[in-house]
């Protein structure tokens, strides 16, 4: 019996090296069951890109190797499809999107949380209201309009439409966050003569992490919508990078290759963002429409 | 301190750009097409007041009342079958990532779990029609080719992309119910298992409501899936038809079946009564109830 040991705090010891016990082992056998089911049809498409038509089929979960790695089917897809043009146009789009959503929202948030008047809880509730409003269904007005302003066919048409479809929830979420900046400092913003937008401007900074959730959760639905671009932007110059895939792989429905290597390209980029923000992504999922 | 006046001004100089945006695109399209279900806009030189006709033809018009039906009740199935798989499996995948035993690799399992749900449904779709293609030989039966089995397996894709939904809403939900409630527990000598249904669920269960409502609404605003795997006319014979396809077909036209735009402004409304009646119901009722049971 050595005396020493019991310096180490009881628990820092178990936090350090937790002991593998069976119900350890059996959270995590479940959970990588799981991850294996969420992410184990994403790999095989990835893998199977990378590989010759024979080889796809003789052996679908074999990793490619020296004999059947061929990058043809990526080839195809750059000179057969429009992926570049397609790119472009989800990035416009996508980006101005989430521009204007969380300049528009941090705006009208930051007003609705400081201007304590009756009109601003009206008006806050028809931001709620949206949330659940289903804005396809106005679909054919859309249309009507967008001719007569001659919006038909461009990026311009979905930006609007996208933006007037994340503003509710932007809205809402940014008014969460606006409500913890402390009032002393806008007080003391106000006392020292700032306008009320120079005010906006300094509590700005604290409200972080919510611009970055509003423009997490603002990407996802907007670059990976297929509606919207069918009716509003179908045609080539204008197709997103979803409706490039969708009509990519309705085309060339026998290649293969090809064929995974447009969903791979059409997957990547999107996995690879929701991957480095993450955090922020859910924790404006959980926040926005938890109200 | 700021006058009534200046504060008035202010709210309305600040949120101006944003309502302005989500009137003219969201809920002026949305009126106008109610409004336009009364009318009959196509064909005449002037709009006609029309009354009720629109709703006529779609109730009574044997093939149009037929398939809109059909869309209703495969859209019930549709959304039915999301609640009762991807509810239990969220709970199970939240439960497990709070369960207090992963320490670092929480975060890497929860990131993992969600990918699905950032792809776009067109992937999904060709994915899992790939997978399931007899030619790799995982499955030697026409899953999507069979009436009896079509909806269900689209159903059950979509379920595959959209369970980090539920998972990550009970999860931060979990996260938030307060230590000293489980250590407690735990002094009073319950376990992980007696701790998670007697403590835990009971003050997530307020979270179950919401998801219900907000799949409802998204399981009939359904769309994409549907027709990224089968196009506008989802066969077999329209047995994975849901109300989005057909609102589309209603308004855009499809091989055999002409454009209506006023049609399709009666099918919107339709649907839009659908979900709005049952959402307001939920909020009255449900909500309502849960928030005074829960603390």
């Amino acid at each position: 019996m050595s005396a020493p040991d019991l310096t180490i705090p009881v628990a820092r010891r178990r936090q350090d090296r937790e002991p593998w016990t069976l119900e350890r082992i059996i959270v995590h056998a479940l959970l990588i069951f799981f991850v294996v089911l969420a992410i184990g049809p994403v790999l095989i498409v990835i893998i199977n890109s990378l590989k010759t038509t024979p080889a796809i089929f003789g052996g679908p979960f074999d990793l490619p190797t020296a004999k059947t790695f061929s990058l043809e089917g990526y080839k195809r897809v750059f000179t057969r499809g429009n992926f570049i043009v397609n790119y472009r146009n989800s990035l416009i789009v996508t980006v101005t999107t989430i521009v204007l959503t969380v300049v528009l929202s941090t705006l009208a948030a930051f007003a609705l949380v400081e201007y304590r008047v009756r009109l601003a809880s009206l008006l806050g509730g028809l931001f709620v209201l949206g949330i659940m409003l289903p804005i396809r269904l106005g679909t054919i007005p859309l249309i009507q309009m967008m001719l007569a302003w001659k919006l038909m066919d461009t990026l311009a048409a979905l930006i609007l439409v996208y933006t007037a479809m994340s503003i509710p929830i932007a809205v809402t979420l940014m008014v969460t966050y606006f409500r913890t900046v402390p009032t002393d400092l806008k007080e003391a913003a106000r006392m020292d003569g700032a306008s009320e937008l120079r005010t906006f401007w300094i509590v700005l900074p604290l409200v972080r992490p919510g611009l970055a959730a509003v423009a997490a959760l603002t990407m996802l639905p907007v670059w990976n919508d297929l509606w919207f671009p069918l009716i509003l932007a179908p045609s080539r110059q204008n197709q997103t990078v979803t409706l490039g895939v969708q009509q990519f792989v309705g085309q060339f429905m026998n290649d293969y290759p090809a064929l995974l290597a447009a969903l791979t390209l059409g997957a990547v980029p999107l996995v690879l963002l929701f991957t480095l923000f993450s955090r922020q992504f859910i924790s404006g999922l959980s926040k926005g429409y938890s109200k | 301190m700021i006058s009534p006046a200046a504060a008035y001004r202010n709210l309305l100089l600040f949120v101006l750009p944003a309502l302005a945006v989500y009137l003219v695109f969201a809920v002026l399209p949305l009126a106008t097409s109610i409004v336009m279900s009364f009318f009959q806009t196509s064909g005449t030189s002037s709009d006609t007041f029309v009354g009720l006709a629109n709703y006529e033809r779609l109730f009574t018009h044997p093939t149009i009342s037929g398939r809109f039906w059909n869309a209703l009740l495969n859209n019930m199935q549709y959304f039915a079958i999301h609640l009762i798989v991807e509810v239990p499996m969220g709970l199970l995948l939240a439960a497990l990532l709070t369960s207090g035993k992963l320490a670092r690799s929480e975060g890497i399992y929860r990131t993992l779990l969600f990918i699905p749900a950032t792809l776009s449904v067109v992937i999904v779709g060709f994915v899992w029609r790939l997978i399931i293609n007899p030619l790799w030989g995982l499955v030697g039966f026409p899953l999507l080719g069979t009436e009896s089995t079509a909806l269900t397996t689209i159903s059950l894709m979509s379920v595959w992309q959209y369970f980090g939904i539920p998972m990550v809403f009970l999860y931060s939900a979990l996260l938030a119910v307060p230590n000293e409630l489980v250590e407690a527990a735990n002094i009073d000598g319950a376990g992980g298992w007696t701790t998670f249904w007697k403590i835990k669920f009971p003050l997530i269960a307020p979270q179950f409501g919401l998801i219900a409502i907000l799949t409802y609404i998204w399981t009939f605003n359904g769309f994409d899936l549907v027709f990224a795997l089968n196009g506008s006319a989802p066969g077999p014979n329209y047995s994975t038809d849901i109300l989005g396809t057909y609102f589309y077909r209603t308004f855009f036209g499809s091989s055999g079946q002409l454009a209506d735009l006023d049609l399709g402004a009666a099918v919107a409304t339709i649907i839009f009564l659908t979900v709005l009646l049952v959402t307001a119901a939920y909020f009255w009722l449900i909500q309502r109830r849960l928030k005074s049971y829960s603390v």
